[in-house]
C-alpha cells in the first residue's frame, strides 16, 4: 500500500493508462508544458508524452470538445480536459447534441471519451468557477458521470472512466484537488467499476447519500452525532450514472430514513433525483419524510462568508438529521 | 487535367441519383408520406459530387440538414439508395434504423461521420476526424460541407483554428446557396467574398462555380492533394443555389422570382449532360438510359422502403450506451 493524494491519484490514474494504450491522448487548455493543468494534476505528462499527445489548445472550448468527440467517433480514445465544469456551458451543443452519436446514428458509432472538469465551491472563485451541475449532468442521456471523493476512488474510477466505450465525464472537486490528505491504495493497478456506490462508513439509523466534497461533510457530521447516540451510514455513491439505486435502497431498507447532500442548488439537482427513486421504489420502508441538504436556488457568491452560507455543510446536515428523528 | 471517362460517367450518375432521389422526396414529404421535415438539396448536386469524386471509402465527411446528397456522393454509385429512403421513412430497415431521419441521414461504414440539424459544430468534430488521421498518421482526409449559414458561428472558427494551427488534413466545403433559411448571407456579413475568411486562418481559400461539376471536381483535387501530403487545410466556396426552399413547404418567397429563375437555368446537370456528348464520352440515348435506371432504382429503393416494418417500440431503449 501506499499513500497518495487525490491530485497524484488522477495523475497516475492518467499516466498508466496513457503508457498502456497508444490511441489515449489528453487535449485542452494550459495542460502542458507550463502548468501541467492549472492546479498541477497532470505534472510530467507533457514530459513523457510529449505535445502530440498531450495537446495543448487555445482557450475555445468547442474545440476541445468537438474535436474530442470527432477524435473519440474515428478510433482515438481522447481525454478531453474542459477546466472548470462551468465552461461546459460554452460546449452545450457538443454536451447535448452530440454525445448521444451512437444512438442518434443507429449504433454504429462508438464514443470512447473521457471529459474531465473541475467542480465546487469553497475557494471562493465566485460564479463562474464553482458549480457542480449534477443534476444538469444527469438530465444529458447518453454521459455517464463520476464524481470521486476520494483519491483511493478517484484513481481507480479515472481509469475505467478511459476504458469506457462512452462518454463519461469525470468530475474533480477543486478543494479536494488541493487537499493534503491522502489515502492509501494498493501498490500494484486496480479499476472500480463505474455505477458501484461505496459505504463510506456503516449505521443503521439514518442513511445519508453524499456527493463528491460532501462525503467528508458527512462523514465529519456522523462522527458528531455518534457521540450523541445516532448512527448514521454514509453512502457516496461515486457514479451519479449510472447511479448504484440498489445500494441506496437497500440502506434504506435498513435505516428507514434518507437524507442526501448535495453542493448544488436545491431544484433540479441529483438530491432530488435521488430522493425521487427512494420515493418511488422504496416509500413502504421510510419512517419519516426525506430531506435534501442542498445549496440554495441562487448563483454562488464570492465573499467566503456568502459562500460559506451557500454551501451545504455539517450543521446544516445535523440539523435535517434531527428534524427527522 | 484528364478525368477518365468511367469517372466522368460516375460523377454523371452520381448527379442524376441525388436529383431523382431529392425530387421523389420532394412528392412524398407532400403526400404526407414522409414524417418530420425534410431539407433538399436539388440544384446543389455538383458540390458533394465533384468533390467525393476526390475521395477514398475512408476517407470522412461530415454533412449537414441538406445532406441526402452529401450521403449519396461519399457513398459511391454502388451503394443502394433502398437503406437511406427507409430512413426517412422512419423504417426498421433504415440506415439509421429509424433514430436519425432525412437532417441526420449518416453512415460511418461509408465516411459519413455526422449529418448535424444545428451549424457549426461539424467543424469542430471533423477537425477532431483529421486530428484522429494525423495522430495515426494515416493519409485520409476529412471533408466538413456547411451552409453559408454556418460561416457566422463560433464553431465555424474555433474550428479552422484548430485545423490551420496544427496542420491538419481538412476541407472546408461552403456551398454558398447564398440563403441561410430565409436569410440572405451578404445582409449579414460585410463579406463580398466569403473566401476572404481562409485569410483569417492563413489557408487557401477559393471560390468555385458549385454548379460546374468539373470545376469543383478540380478545385477539390487540389485540396485534396496538400491536405493527403499534411499540407494542411483548405475552405472551398462552391457558389450554388437551391430549387426547392429551405424545407419542403418553405414557399420561400423572400427569393424574388428572377432569381428562381435564373437558379433553374443554371441547373448542373443538363450543364454536365450537355458538356460530356460535347465530350464524345456520353450519348443522348445514354444519358436517357442512365436517367431511366436510376429512376428505376429510385422506385425500387422506395417500395423497398414501404414494405419495411416500422421499428419494434422497444428499439427506443437500445443503443444508448456501448
Amino acid at each position: 500500500m501506499k499513500e497518495i493524494t487525490y491530485q497524484k491519484a488522477i495523475n497516475e490514474a492518467i499516466d498508466e493508462e496513457m503508457k498502456r494504450d497508444p490511441s489515449i491522448f489528453i487535449i485542452g487548455e494550459d495542460i502542458g508544458k507550463h502548468w501541467g493543468g492549472s492546479l498541477g494534476e497532470l505534472a510530467g505528462l507533457f514530459d513523457k508524452y510529449g505535445a502530440e499527445r498531450v495537446r495543448e489548445t487555445p482557450i475555445s472550448e468547442t474545440a476541445i470538445l468537438g474535436g474530442a468527440i470527432g477524435a473519440a467517433a474515428t478510433g482515438m480514445r481522447p481525454i478531453a480536459y474542459l477546466y472548470f465544469d462551468d465552461f461546459l456551458g460554452v460546449c452545450g451543443d457538443e454536451l447535448i447534441n452530440q454525445l448521444q452519436m451512437k444512438y442518434m446514428y443507429g449504433g454504429k458509432t462508438k464514443l470512447p471519451l473521457t471529459i474531465t472538469a473541475y467542480i465546487g465551491a469553497g475557494l471562493s472563485a465566485a460564479h463562474q468557477h464553482s458549480k457542480c451541475l449534477f443534476g444538469w449532468l444527469m438530465n444529458i442521456s447518453g454521459l455517464k458521470i463520476v464524481a470521486p471523493a476520494t483519491a483511493y476512488d478517484a484513481k481507480g474510477l479515472l481509469k475505467s472512466a478511459i476504458r469506457e466505450d462512452n462518454p463519461v465525464i469525470f468530475l474533480e472537486h477543486k478543494v479536494l484537488l488541493l487537499s493534503r490528505s491522502t489515502s492509501q491504495i494498493p501498490n500494484e493497478e486496480y479499476t472500480i467499476p463505474l455505477g458501484k456506490a461505496d459505504i463510506k462508513r456503516g449505521g443503521s439509523e439514518v442513511t445519508v447519500v453524499a456527493i463528491a466534497l460532501m462525503v467528508h461533510r458527512a462523514l465529519a457530521a456522523a462522527d458528531k452525532l455518534q457521540e450523541k447516540g445516532i448512527s448514521i451510514e454514509v453512502i457516496d455513491p461515486r457514479t451519479l450514472v449510472p447511479l448504484d439505486k440498489q445500494a441506496i435502497i437497500d440502506s434504506v431498507k435498513k435505516t428507514g430514513r434518507l437524507v442526501i447532500m448535495d453542493e448544488e442548488p436545491k431544484t433540479g439537482s441529483a438530491a432530488g433525483e435521488i430522493a425521487a427513486i427512494v420515493a418511488e421504489e422504496a416509500f413502504d420502508f421510510l419512517d419519516a419524510p426525506i430531506k435534501r441538504v442542498c445549496a440554495p436556488d441562487t448563483p454562488i457568491p464570492f465573499s467566503p462568508v456568502l459562500e460559506k452560507f451557500w454551501m451545504p455543510d455539517e450543521e446544516d446536515l445535523i440539523k435535517a438529521i434531527n428534524e427527522i428523528m | 487535367m484528364a478525368i477518365e471517362k468511367e469517372k466522368l460517367l460516375d460523377m454523371y450518375r452520381t448527379m442524376v441519383r441525388i436529383r431523382i432521389f431529392e425530387e421523389k422526396i420532394a412528392e412524398d414529404f407532400a403526400a404526407g408520406k414522409i414524417p418530420g421535415f425534410v431539407h433538399l438539396s436539388a440544384g446543389q448536386e455538383a458540390n458533394p459530387t465533384g468533390v467525393c469524386a476526390n475521395l477514398r471509402i475512408d476517407d470522412i465527411i461530415t454533412s449537414t440538414h441538406r445532406g441526402h446528397g452529401h450521403v449519396i456522393a461519399k457513398a459511391g454509385n454502388q451503394y443502394s439508395l433502398a437503406p437511406m429512403v427507409a430512413e426517412l421513412y422512419g423504417r426498421k430497415t433504415g440506415v439509421n434504423k429509424g433514430k436519425a431521419g432525412s437532417q441526420h441521414l449518416s453512415d460511418m461504414d461509408i465516411g459519413v461521420l455526422v449529418a448535424e440539424g444545428i451549424q457549426g459544430t461539424a467543424l469542430t468534430l471533423a477537425a477532431g476526424a483529421a486530428l484522429t488521421a494525423k495522430l495515426r498518421g494515416t493519409d485520409q482526409v476529412v471533408v466538413s460541407f456547411i451552409g453559408d449559414g454556418t460561416l457566422n458561428t463560433g464553431r465555424f472558427h474555433e474550428g479552422m483554428n484548430m485545423a490551420s494551427a496544427w496542420k491538419l488534413p481538412l476541407i472546408c466545403y461552403c456551398e454558398n446557396n447564398v440563403w441561410a433559411e430565409s436569410t440572405n448571407i451578404y445582409d449579414v456579413t460585410n463579406l463580398t467574398n466569403i473566401t476572404d475568411r481562409a485569410v483569417a486562418f492563413n489557408i487557401p481559400g477559393v471560390s468555385v462555380d458549385g454548379n460546374d461539376v468539373l470545376a469543383v471536381y478540380k478545385v477539390a483535387a487540389e485540396a485534396v492533394a496538400r491536405a493527403r501530403k499534411g499540407e494542411g487545410p483548405t475552405f472551398i466556396e462552391g457558389k450554388t443555389c437551391r430549387r426547392f426552399g429551405h424545407f419542403q413547404g418553405d414557399t420561400h418567397l423572400y427569393r424574388s422570382q428572377e432569381e428562381k429563375d435564373e437558379c433553374m437555368k443554371r441547373d448542373p446537370i443538363p450543364r454536365f449532360r450537355k458538356r460530356l456528348i460535347e465530350m464524345k464520352v456520353l450519348t443522348e440515348k445514354e444519358a436517357d438510359k442512365i436517367q431511366q435506371e436510376v429512376q428505376e432504382e429510385m422506385d425500387k429503393a422506395v417500395k423497398f422502403a414501404l414494405e419495411s416494418p416500422f421499428p419494434d417500440p422497444e428499439e427506443v431503449l437500445t443503443d444508448v450506451y456501448a
